[in-house]
Formats: C-alpha cells, structure tokens, sequence
C-alpha cells in the first residue's frame, strides 16, 4: 500500500506530477485549479527530481512552452480551468498537428464567458471534439474522484507517449476542490537524457549529431498529398485509441432497465440516485465513462439491447447525450435517450435525478413495456 | 592564375557552410532572409554548435527556415516562439535556443511572449527580421510600417490618426533586465552584414555564457512586398528605415541591469 494522506484534487495533480517523473509543469493561475501550481511552487520539484515549474504570462504561453518542451522529448504538462483552456485552443490544435505527448488538465467551471467559478461540465464538447481548428482529438480521462486525479497523471502520460498525442484530464471544480483519502503512487525517477533520446530520438528536438537528419517538429505541410496522409495516419491513431483504450465502470446494468450515464462529479450524484431508485423498485444502473475520448461506443450498444432507456446527467445544457444518441442509434436500438442536468454551477442532488427519471420515462416506467427493436 | 589554379582546394577563399543544405529557398530573390540564414548557419559551424541547436521557427516568410539549416527546429504558432523556446531552453538548459521572427510576429501577435521571454531573462537569442510589412501574407501593414508606407491594407499610406505609430520594440526590449545584449543592425551591404555577423555571434556567445536574453533586430528589406527591386529596396531602406530605425548597439551589459536609454 502506497502513502495515503487526505488531499485535495488539486494539490494531488502536483504531488502526483512529481511522483512520475514529470520533467515540468508550465501555468497561469486561474480558479477552481490555481492550487496545482501553488502546490508545485510550495514543494519545490526541482531540487527533488529536477522538475522545471514555471509560472507563464498567459495561457497562451504556458501552453506552447508545453509545446516547446514536449517537442524536445520532456513529459510535461499544464492545467488551467475552462477561459484558461480556451485560450489554449490555438496551442493544442499544433501539439495535436505535430503529435507531441503532453498532458493537459481542465479543472472545469461554468461559462460561457467569465461565467462562474463554480463546477461545470460545460466542456464536454470542446474536449472531446477537439476544441482547436482541423481533425483531431485529444485522449480525455474523466476523474470522479480525487483518488482518480492521482492516477490519471500516470495514466495520461502513458497514454500520451504511446500516441504521440496530448492526454487531458478533464475534472471539474468539484473534483478539483474537494478532500478526500488518497494513496499516492511511489516515486518514479524521471527519464535520463538516454532514455529519452532511446524513446524520442527520431522524432524531438534534441540537437542534431552528424549521425541522423534534423529533427523538424511541426503541424505545416504544403503538399496537399501528404497533409492529407497525414491526417489519415491521425485518423489511424484515433481508431486504434476507440478500439483499445476505451475506459468505462458499468454499475449495476446488468439487469438494468434504464441506465444513468454521468461522468465526473455528476456520476458520483448517480451513484446514490441509483441506491433511492433500487429502493423504490426500479432497475437503474449506471454507466459511467472514464474516457471521454474515446467514448465508451461499445457498451452502450450492448446495453441499448435490453435497456429501454438511457438518462444523461450531466453538469452541462445536454452535450454528452448526442454521444450516447450516436451510439444507440448505431445499435439500432430504439431504447430513448434523455438528458437531464443543471448548469450555473449547481451540483444536481440524487432526488432530482431519479425525479428526473420518472418523468422523463413515465410511459416506459407506467406500460412496463420492453420496446421491440 | 588560370582557372584551374583558382579552383585549387588550398586558395579557396569563401565556401558555403555546410550547415546550410543545398535545398532551392523560397525566399525572393534580394530578399534578406536568405542574408541572415547563411550568417547563422556560418556561425553554427564555426562555434561548433550544430549538435546543440535548437531554432525555433516563426509564421511569416521563415516559416520554412527549418527548410534550408541543418539543425533540429520547431515551428511555431504566429507570435510563440519566445514561449516555444522557454520550453525548449528551461528543459535543456545545454542546448542553444534561437528564436527567428518577423515584425508581425514579434511585434504584433507575439508582443506578449516576446516581452515576458526577454523579462525572465530566458537563455535565448532572439533574432528580429524587422522589414516594416507582413511579407508572407502579401504585404500588408505591420506595427514597424514607417508613417504614409504604402502597404495593401494603408492603400493611402499609414495614417498615425488610424494605425498608431511605427513601433520601435528593440527601444522596449533593451528596458528590460532580463536582456543582455541588444542590438540593431541590417544585412543590406557586405560591411552590414559583417557587423551583423559580429553582433549574432557576440549575442550566441551570451547566450551559451548564460547571460540572458539577446537580442539581434536586422532591418530588412521585402522588396516583393514593398513593390520594388532589391536594390531600390535598399535604397529606399537606407533612406526611409534606417532613419527611423538606426542602427547601433542598445544594450551592452550583464543580465540584471537596466539601460539608460
Ligand atoms: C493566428 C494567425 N493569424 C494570422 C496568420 C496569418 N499570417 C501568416 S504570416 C503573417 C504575418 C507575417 O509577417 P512577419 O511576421 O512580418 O513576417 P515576414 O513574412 O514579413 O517575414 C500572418 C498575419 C497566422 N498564420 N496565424
Ligand atoms: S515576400 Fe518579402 S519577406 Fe517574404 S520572401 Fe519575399 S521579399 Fe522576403
Ligand atoms: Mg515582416
């Protein structure tokens, strides 16, 4: 058992960051995630393992510092809350063109615009979709719990650097401000320059020996032929994510008849909606997906077989619910979708959940009638 | 001497560097690009740094400076390149980090991460293409565009009332603590462009001596975007740029201390 101690979100992405051999951390403050970087500068990283932590002028700097340094082999990462990210969207969109690993945290709060500091899950579709300009994704975990933050760090990474392609993190304000027991991981060391010119030598910026050609980190092409292989080669990437690194936790769907989808904080809500429901009778479930992107397609096929219906919960006007439309759709399944949620920052309470639930399925839940499909 | 003695290896008296590829340049004839490329790529040989080199690419004409010298490069976003290079530099602190950029991209777009770059002193040089127009684009109005130029988008002229002043940004960058060496100089005549060459290789020298940020200003021409010849270019540069934007040293100093002017 690793060292557990009682933490914030927040201040457990740093903890986490240095445990695994994370080489620098890059940020501007911004609420509900200001923490992480207060955290990092407060332990001082680079006289443990040497890890560079720089406060930016901007978001717009931080992350193409994360460009800059993720180009040149280095594990880093930044993190901001959602105008942070928006700011960013120009950055990303390079490091997802010049496929250079990094990992990137959103602490969500509410918008649009300056919004609120409180939590949101408003940027489901900027995350998921890409965010930036052109084709692309970014690898999305979704954390609901503060545990989750400490091990999606490692687990960003990993992913990071078996794509070449930026991981995010996308929590929220909730997940980022609470406490909670925690086991953190052991101490990695970070990568020797000889590992990482074994991992990353033919393709980041490490000084060019006579023994190999320049080393050119970029998103431009001229030539339309290859750009357009290019994005193939991207799209490759992101099918093989789809097929193998789909991440999910299915809670009691097994005999479910109608299935909550939440992610996040709002998942955690479901949770006990689906305790009040099984109390009152009803076959409630929840499935709860742990990547965004890729999105868990594939279960939710298999349970819009005999489910009759799927309430999306989320913290959003509805964004995740096309997804889970998409899917049932792709089924051929004529199990109905919904949605419910609250915005503003307002966490929705497990009553209103399940109150939700039988309105919006009173006729399923009043025929008992298992649709044919 | 006959020709074939001229050729003789032993009286060779010039040869481009090697760090300079072959590939044909994009670049318009007389533009000074290719000028400053071949200075760097010289100086790259000579102090023996290909091996520790990192250039950071800007958007604008250069973009494609990753093209024609043999080192490892990143390509910026429009204007980040000061922040690419904090990235690069702070995570390889034995590497040389160059930024190239243009006027658009240094002193517009960029002005943020430029300034922040040189205030935090980053072990940097930057090299500043300032040529009064946004080349790459198709010569439209830059913040260094000299009052009444005529660009595609001040049809009439710069007009002060609506565009504000030609913006002498080297003037701000030698403010800042966090720079050592600033300078501005041009590539237009051979004398030019040896003085340039002794001023980027004194400002490579601060840097791999960490000194802070250098910073090396060339008033350039376009004479594409400009709508001239190369040599009315440098003429109408010597006569119109180098009065507004004279040349000199701004800033000789160690890292840490203000200049005067
Ligand atoms: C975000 C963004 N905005 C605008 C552009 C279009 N753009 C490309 S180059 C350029 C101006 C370049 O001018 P300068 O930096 O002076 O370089 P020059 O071509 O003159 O050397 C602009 C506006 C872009 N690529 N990205
Ligand atoms: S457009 Fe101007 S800056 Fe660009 S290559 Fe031609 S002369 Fe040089
Ligand atoms: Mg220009």
């Amino acid at each position: 058992m690793g060292e557990v101690r009682l933490m914030k979100g927040n201040e457990v992405l740093a903890e986490a960051a240095i445990r695994c051999g994370c080489d620098g951390y890059f940020g501007y403050p911004i609420t509900p995630q200001s923490e992480v970087m207060e955290t990092l500068m407060a332990r001082q990283p680079w006289n443990e393992t040497g890890m560079v932590v720089l406060q930016a002028e901007s978001e717009v700097a931080s992350i193409n510092m994360v460009y800059g340094a993720a180009g040149s082999g280095k594990k880093v990462m930044t993190s901001s809350s959602s105008p942070g990210v928006s700011l960013m969207a120009e950055g990303i969109s390079y490091i997802a063109g010049a496929e250079l690993p990094c990992l990137l945290v959103n602490v969500q709060r509410g918008g649009p615009g300056l919004g609120t500091i409180q939590p949101s899950q408003a940027d489901y579709f900027q995350s998921v979709k890409g965010g930036g300009h052109g084709d692309y994704k970014l690898i999305v975990l979704a954390p609901s719990s503060v545990q989750e933050m400490n091990d999606f760090v490692n687990l960003g990474f990993e992913l990071a650097f078996k794509y070449r392609n930026p991981a995010m993190i996308l929590a929220d304000g909730a997940i980022g401000q609470m406490m909670e027991k925690v086991e953190l991981a052991d101490f990695k060391p970070r990568r020797t320059n000889e590992e990482i010119e074994a991992e990353c030598g033919d393709w980041a910026t490490l000084g060019k020996p006579k023994s190999r050609k320049k080393n050119i980190v970029t998103s431009l092409e001229m030539d339309s032929d290859i750009m357009e292989a290019n994005n193939l080669r991207f799209q490759e990437k992101y099918k093989k994510l789809e097929e193998e690194e789909v991440r999910y936790e299915a809670i009691q769907c097994d005999d479910a008849d109608f299935v909550l989808v939440a992610f996040g904080t709002s998942s955690r809500v479901c949770q006990k909606a689906v305790e009040i429901a099984r109390a009152k009778g009803l076959k409630v479930g929840l499935l709860r997906p742990i990547t965004l992107y890729p999105f868990p397609k594939k279960i939710i096929k298999e349970l819009a077989r005999k489910a009759q219906g799927f309430l999306s919960v989320e913290m959003s006007a509805g964004q995740m619910v096309e997804d889970i439309k998409l899917s049932v759709y792709e089924a051929g399944s004529n199990a109905r979708v919904d949605y419910f949620g609250r915005m503003g920052g307002i966490i929705p309470s497990p009553n209103e959940v399940v109150e939700a639930l039988e309105d919006k399925f009173s006729w399923e839940l009043s025929y008992g009638v298992k649709r044919s499909y | 001497m006959d020709i074939n003695e001229i050729i003789k290896p032993e009286n060779l008296v010039y040869d481009k560097s090697a760090v300079l590829n072959d590939d044909v340049m994009h670049y318009c004839p007389g533009c000074t690009h290719g000028v400053v490329h071949k200075i760097m790529a010289e100086l790259i040989e000579e102090m023996g740094l290909q091996e520790k080199t990192v250039g950071i690419a800007p958007v604008g004409c250069a973009v494609f400076a990753y093209n024609y010298i043999d080192i490892d490069w990143q390509e910026a976003a429009h204007g980040r390149a000061p922040a690419v290079a904090t990235g690069v530099a702070r995570l390889h602190p034995d590497n040389f980090v160059f930024t190239y950029q243009g006027d658009g991209d240094l002193a517009s777009i960029g002005t943020a991460e430029i300034m922040h770059a040189c205030n935090r002193g980053e072990n940097i040089l930057v090299i500043f293409i300032n040529n009064g127009i946004y080349g790459m684009t198709g010569g439209q109005m830059a913040p260094t565009t000299l009052e009444g130029m005529v660009t595609s988008t001040t049809p009439n002229g710069r007009n002060v009332d609506l565009n504000g002043y030609p913006m002498k940004i080297t003037n701000l960058i030698a403010q800042l603590p966090g720079t050592s060496y600033v300078t501005r100089q041009a590539a237009h005549t051979a004398n030019a462009a040896r003085k340039l060459k002794r001023s980027l290789k004194k400002a490579i020298q601060n840097v791999l001596d960490k000194k802070g940020t250098s910073f090396v200003e060339v008033v350039s021409t376009c004479n594409s975007g400009w709508k001239m010849t190369p040599v009315a270019a440098n003429n109408w540069m010597t006569e119109n740029m180098l009065p507004y934007y004279p040349l000199g040293d701004m800033k000789d100093s160690e890292k840490g201390e203000h200049s005067e002017n």
